[in-house]
Formats: structure tokens, sequence, C-alpha cells
């Protein structure tokens, strides 16, 4: 939750500073944003590589638990595909690719900024910023009424490590293994996902 | 954007093989930490000098909080199907 506040700080005085024009727009050309997006998916790839968790959880794979991801991901789309469907602003591949981002707001934001354009960057910030939020409010609601992988397929990519923690309190933690490897999976995927379908 | 792709997972691979070098990951998270704040700091400057963005930023909430309630619901009812067929009484 800190986290998101920081970051989301950060946009907001970008969005000042951006309206005021406190800073000469032609330095903040897409090249600079492009380069910084380069670094962060490097770097995103070295945290993938080196989380130990991953590397253990791999041992543990079977039938059953790859089925968690997967069914996120389909539940996810087939969500996505009804609100494409019920409106008209978004149609059904920027709806889709927005809602690969599984949570993962940061990512997700910029690499749809990057292919698509910023708008829709922005509906995929706060979007996948609700679905961290709405995770962390009512994972106890979803755990009560819609089974033990509710909270997990809510949480999508962030259920390995910001809604991990109210996860595991209110599913237990014999699933909490089911819910980074979920988390694992997804954030890899979100980068893949998001390339394919814009 | 293979470039994306490419740059991941070169990133991977270095990451298990530096996967316990402690000093060298919290290096790494560190710049992510603040490559995130960089990117969503140019994103907001772009948004806000984008008149039509900020005169429409109330549809685009709307937009993005709906789309969000689909997601959750349709991946909630969807893992709670599997859960019923594959976990529930182990």
């Amino acid at each position: 939750m800190k986290g998101s506040l920081i970051i989301l700080a950060f946009f907001v005085a970008g969005v000042i500073t951006g309206i005021y024009r406190f800073l000469p727009g032609q330095i903040f050309q897409t090249d600079y944003s492009l380069y910084a997006l380069y670094l962060l998916m490097f770097l995103v790839g070295i945290g993938i590589g080196s989380n130990k968790k991953a590397l253990t959880l791999i041992k543990e794979v079977n039938f059953k638990i790859l089925l968690v991801p997967l069914s996120v991901i389909t539940g996810t789309y087939i969500g996505v595909s009804v609100f494409s469907l019920v409106q008209s602003n978004l149609n059904l591949p920027d709806s889709l690719a927005v809602g690969s981002g599984f949570g993962y707001y940061s990512l997700s934001s910029v690499l749809i900024t990057e292919l698509s354009n910023e708008t829709l960057g922005v509906i995929a910030l706060l979007s996948n910023i609700t679905r961290e939020i709405i995770t962390l409010l009512l994972t106890p609601v979803f755990a009560r009424y819609f089974g033990k992988l509710a909270p997990i397929a809510s949480g999508g990519a962030t259920a390995m490590d910001t809604t991990l923690p109210v996860i595991t309190k209110y599913i237990g933690s014999d699933y909490a293994i089911i819910s980074v490897f979920s988390g694992v999976v997804l954030t890899i995927l979100v980068p893949f996902l998001i390339e394919i379908i814009l | 954007m293979i470039i994306v792709l490419s740059l991941m997972s070169l990133g991977i691979i270095i990451g298990w093989i530096f996967h316990s070098r402690k000093k060298f990951l919290k290096l790494t998270g560190y710049l992510t930490n603040w490559a995130i704040y960089l990117l969503l700091f140019l994103l907001g400057i772009s948004v806000g000098a984008n008149e039509k963005i900020i005169a429409n930023f109330d549809k685009i909430g709307f937009q993005a909080i709906s789309l969000t309630l689909f997601a959750v619901g349709g991946s909630i009812l969807f893992s709670w199907a599997v859960y019923h067929i594959f976990f529930r009484k182990k």
C-alpha cells in the first residue's frame, strides 16, 4: 500500500508539472521514457531471475497449481470481454491489454503507453491500482463467499508480494505457495501478454 | 518491442546467476523503484500536458474502475469454479 502511494505521488507530481508546464515539454519526448523503460525491464528481469521463492517453486509445480494462474487469466479475459461489450469507449484489444496488467500497474501502464497511447496508459494505471486496492480491502469477503482461490485470483500479479500478507491471513498459509506461484507466473506473463494483444 | 523482452530475458539470466549476491540485489531493487518513479513521473508529465486527457479525467477514471470490476469479477467466478472442481476437500 505504501509503495502504491509513493508511485501515485510521483504520477500526480508529473501531472501537475505537465499541466503548469514547469519543465519544457521537448525534454520529455518519448525517447527518454523508452530508455528508462529498457532499464526497468532489465531490472525487473534481474528481480525475477534472482527470486529464490520462484526458484524453489518451480520444483513444486504440478498440474493443479498451474491451473491457478491459468484460471486468473481466463476469468479476467472473460470479465474484460464482457466489459468491452457493455460499453463503447474501449474496444476489445484495449480492454484486454488493460486487464493483462493483473494489478501490475507500474509496468503495464508504462508498456501500454509506449505500445498504444497515453490515455490507455492512464486507464491501465488507475485500473490496476484499483485491482490491488480491491484485493486489499475485499479479500475477507472473497475468501468467505468464493473459495480460497478467489483472493489469489483478485490479487493477480500482486498475490506474490503486496497483497500476499492479507491473502494468507484469510485463506491460510498452506495456500501461500499457490498465491506466490500464481503471482510470479502472472508477473512474468504481463509484458508478453500486453505485447501480443497490442 | 522485441528489445524490451530480450532485455528482460537477459535480466532473468543475470539475476539467476547472481541470485546469492545480496548487495547486488539490493542495488537492483533500489534502482527498480527509482526507474518506476521516473517513468510514472514522465507519464504524469505527458498526461498533464495532454489537455484531452485532463478534460476527460473523470470519464477515464470511471472506465478504469468499471473495467477492473469486470476483470476481478470474472477472475473470482472462474477461480471459484476451478476451486470447487479441483481443490476443495483435499
